[in-house]
């Protein structure tokens, strides 16, 4: 240790201390996705299921010679993804209470919205990583395919459906992040994503059935149900408005009513 | 320096802190002394803006700690030890923190070597950590910046002797260094050792506060007398109020007035002197008793 003398001063130079930048706190909070053994096992099942997936795909396809693309390959790979990555924001969330560490986050960073900030550009990062990862397993189980199956493989796949597969898998990791600051708690976040998922969409389905009404208000208020046009790239302009409403109802008021409570909060 | 003006807290009707006002000097080790529950940890959470005080300011330096950029390097801070993820490794907690506050990788390693954590142990992850070594840990992670201000929350809690003997050192050599440092303890006995000033805290209220030496020092005679009784009759006589002190008697007159009052009533003394070493056990157990109202037959030093 450096034996330097502190100023006898009662006052604190912090004029010469910049505060932490936040290309700082984002490199801190990917690292902290990975470094402990859930984080790290989370990240190897997305990609390891999501490889298994594809291999599955290929043998069927190949089996029942059947016509598989890039596009085929893509969508399906939007399945694990589209329930894993949710995870991954939950916990990058949710770890922090759990595990007790936002009293050691907070304390080195007590402008907590800073710290939220940068988890949530962490979840963009981790979104794009999963979309080129999606795409290169895409690539390689096309290749294979056309290796396997004999004959040439089909690619095809425009821009807008890459964005439109990019946006999903955003979204998803999105919702995930803010059941998580509303929730601040694992299991209980993980299970509200499941629900809503999984379980919400029967609901809406059965609803719009029966209930004329619902039927038409549906793709306003069904977050779900509005992302589906973006699988496929064929959003329009109302899709995009269902979207947007969507967005606010599900991500934006819900994350602003959670960043209020951890802003607040006290921790211990 | 650390400085605290009226801090109040309050949760629901119960005030856990009750207008708290003190100073820790730099150059000084400030002992927050108190028992369990007096509000130590929870003034500390508002020195470092994680609980919001309704009412009084703390500040640092002069600043209030949100204000302070990149804190870590001017404060070092130590609240819960346990508060770690128990899946990192003792190491990546350490590296973790070194990249929060930007600073190189190759200071995880010194302050392994400073707490005493080898190689292997810092390999394990912290959920395998015992008490002490994630005190250790904790108290790397406060360390790390080499700040100039430290808030400790019972640092010495699961440490062994040398463990204890080890960290008195190294917070004694800090302050003589000009470092600011304030530590909370329920244990007398460790404060006493390390702390120059003191600040004593019951039941959310500031009860005593001052330097170790002011608050050492007792007045007061230590009488003990071959009847008792007799003694006793005698002091009473003299109009000097006396409490049992084992096998004599303890009262806040001089020396020289009740050696007068045992004279006039012809009492045999068997020994008369200042009381001494009534130790700071005893003012604690006084002074938070008083505050807690607690029905103990002592009440000298109020
Ligand atoms: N969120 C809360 N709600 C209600 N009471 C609280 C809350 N937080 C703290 N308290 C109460 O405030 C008082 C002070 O607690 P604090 O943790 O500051 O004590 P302490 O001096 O650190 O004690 P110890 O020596 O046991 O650590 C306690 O009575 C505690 O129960
Ligand atoms: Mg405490």
């Amino acid at each position: 240790m450096t034996a330097t003398t502190f100023a006898p001063d009662d006052t604190l130079d912090i004029s010469q201390t910049p505060r932490t930048p936040m290309s700082r706190l984002v490199r801190v909070e990917l690292r902290k996705m990975w470094d402990t053994r859930a984080g790290l096992w989370l990240l190897i099942a997305i990609g390891a299921i999501t490889a298994l997936v594809l291999l599955i795909q290929i043998w069927v396809g190949a089996a029942q010679d059947l016509h598989l693309t890039f596009h085929s390959f893509l969508t399906s790979m939007s399945i694990p993804m589209g329930i894993l990555l949710p995870v991954l924001g939950i916990m990058s969330v949710t770890s922090e209470w759990g595990q007790r560490t936002a009293l050691v986050t907070f304390t080195l960073e007590p402008h907590r919205s800073r710290t939220i900030m940068a988890k949530l550009a962490c979840s963009v990062l981790l979104a794009t990583g999963a979309v080129v990862l999606g795409l290169l397993l895409g690539l390689l189980g096309n290749l294979l395919f056309a290796a396997v199956n004999g004959g040439a493989p089909v690619w095809g796949v425009p821009v807008t459906e890459v964005l439109g597969f990019f946006l999903l898998q955003l979204l998803g990791l999105l919702t995930g992040f803010t059941f998580g600051m509303v929730l601040i708690n694992t299991a209980a976040a993980i299970v509200l994503y499941f629900v809503y998922s999984f379980v919400l969409p029967g609901l809406f389905e059965w609803g719009a059935q029966t209930i004329g009404w619902f039927h038409d208000a549906r793709p306003w208020f069904d977050f779900n149900f509005a992302q589906a046009p973006l699988a496929d790239a064929s959003m329009t302009g109302k899709d995009w408005a269902h979207l947007a409403v969507g967005g606010l109802i599900w991500l934006v008021v819900p994350l602003a009513v959670g960043l209020r409570r951890v802003l607040r909060a006290e921790v211990k | 320096m650390i400085k605290l003006e009226g801090v109040t807290k309050s949760y629901g009707g119960f005030t856990a802190v009750d207008d708290v006002s003190f100073t820790a000097q730099p150059g000084r080790v400030t002992g927050f002394l108190g028992p369990n529950g007096a509000g130590k940890s929870t003034s500390m959470r508002i020195m470092v803006g994680l609980t919001h005080p309704d009412r009084g300011s703390a500040t640092i330096g002069g600043h209030k700690y949100v204000d302070i950029p990149n804190p870590g390097r001017h404060v070092g801070v130590l609240l819960d030890a346990s508060a770690q993820h128990a899946g990192r490794t003792g190491r990546e907690v350490l590296a973790v923190t070194a990249l929060t506050m930007g600073l190189p990788d190759s200071r995880v390693d010194e302050m392994l070597e400073l707490v005493g954590l080898t190689e292997t142990e810092s390999k394990r992850r912290v959920r395998n950590y015992s008490l002490g070594m994630r005190q250790r840990l904790g108290i790397a992670s406060a360390f790390m910046a080499d700040p100039s201000v430290l808030i400790l929350d019972e640092p010495a809690n699961g440490l062994d002797p040398a463990g204890i003997h080890w960290m008195r050192g190294l917070l004694r050599s800090y302050a003589e260094r000009g470092g600011t440092v304030l530590l909370s303890s329920h244990l007398l006995h460790e404060v006493e050792m390390i702390a120059d000033d003191m600040v004593l805290i019951g039941r959310g209220r500031i009860v005593a506060q001052g330097t170790k030496a002011e608050l050492l020092q007792t007045q007061g005679t230590f009488v003990r007398a071959e009847h008792p009784q007799k003694l006793a009759a005698a002091l009473a006589e003299a109009g000097i109020t006396a409490a049992a002190s084992g096998d004599g008697l303890r009262t806040e007159s001089e020396p020289v007035e009740v050696g007068r009052a045992a004279a006039a009533a012809g009492v045999v003394l068997a020994e008369l002197r200042p009381a001494e070493g009534a130790g700071l056990e005893e003012l604690f157990l006084q002074l938070t008793a008083d505050d807690a109202r607690e029905d103990i037959n002592q009440g000298a030093l109020s």
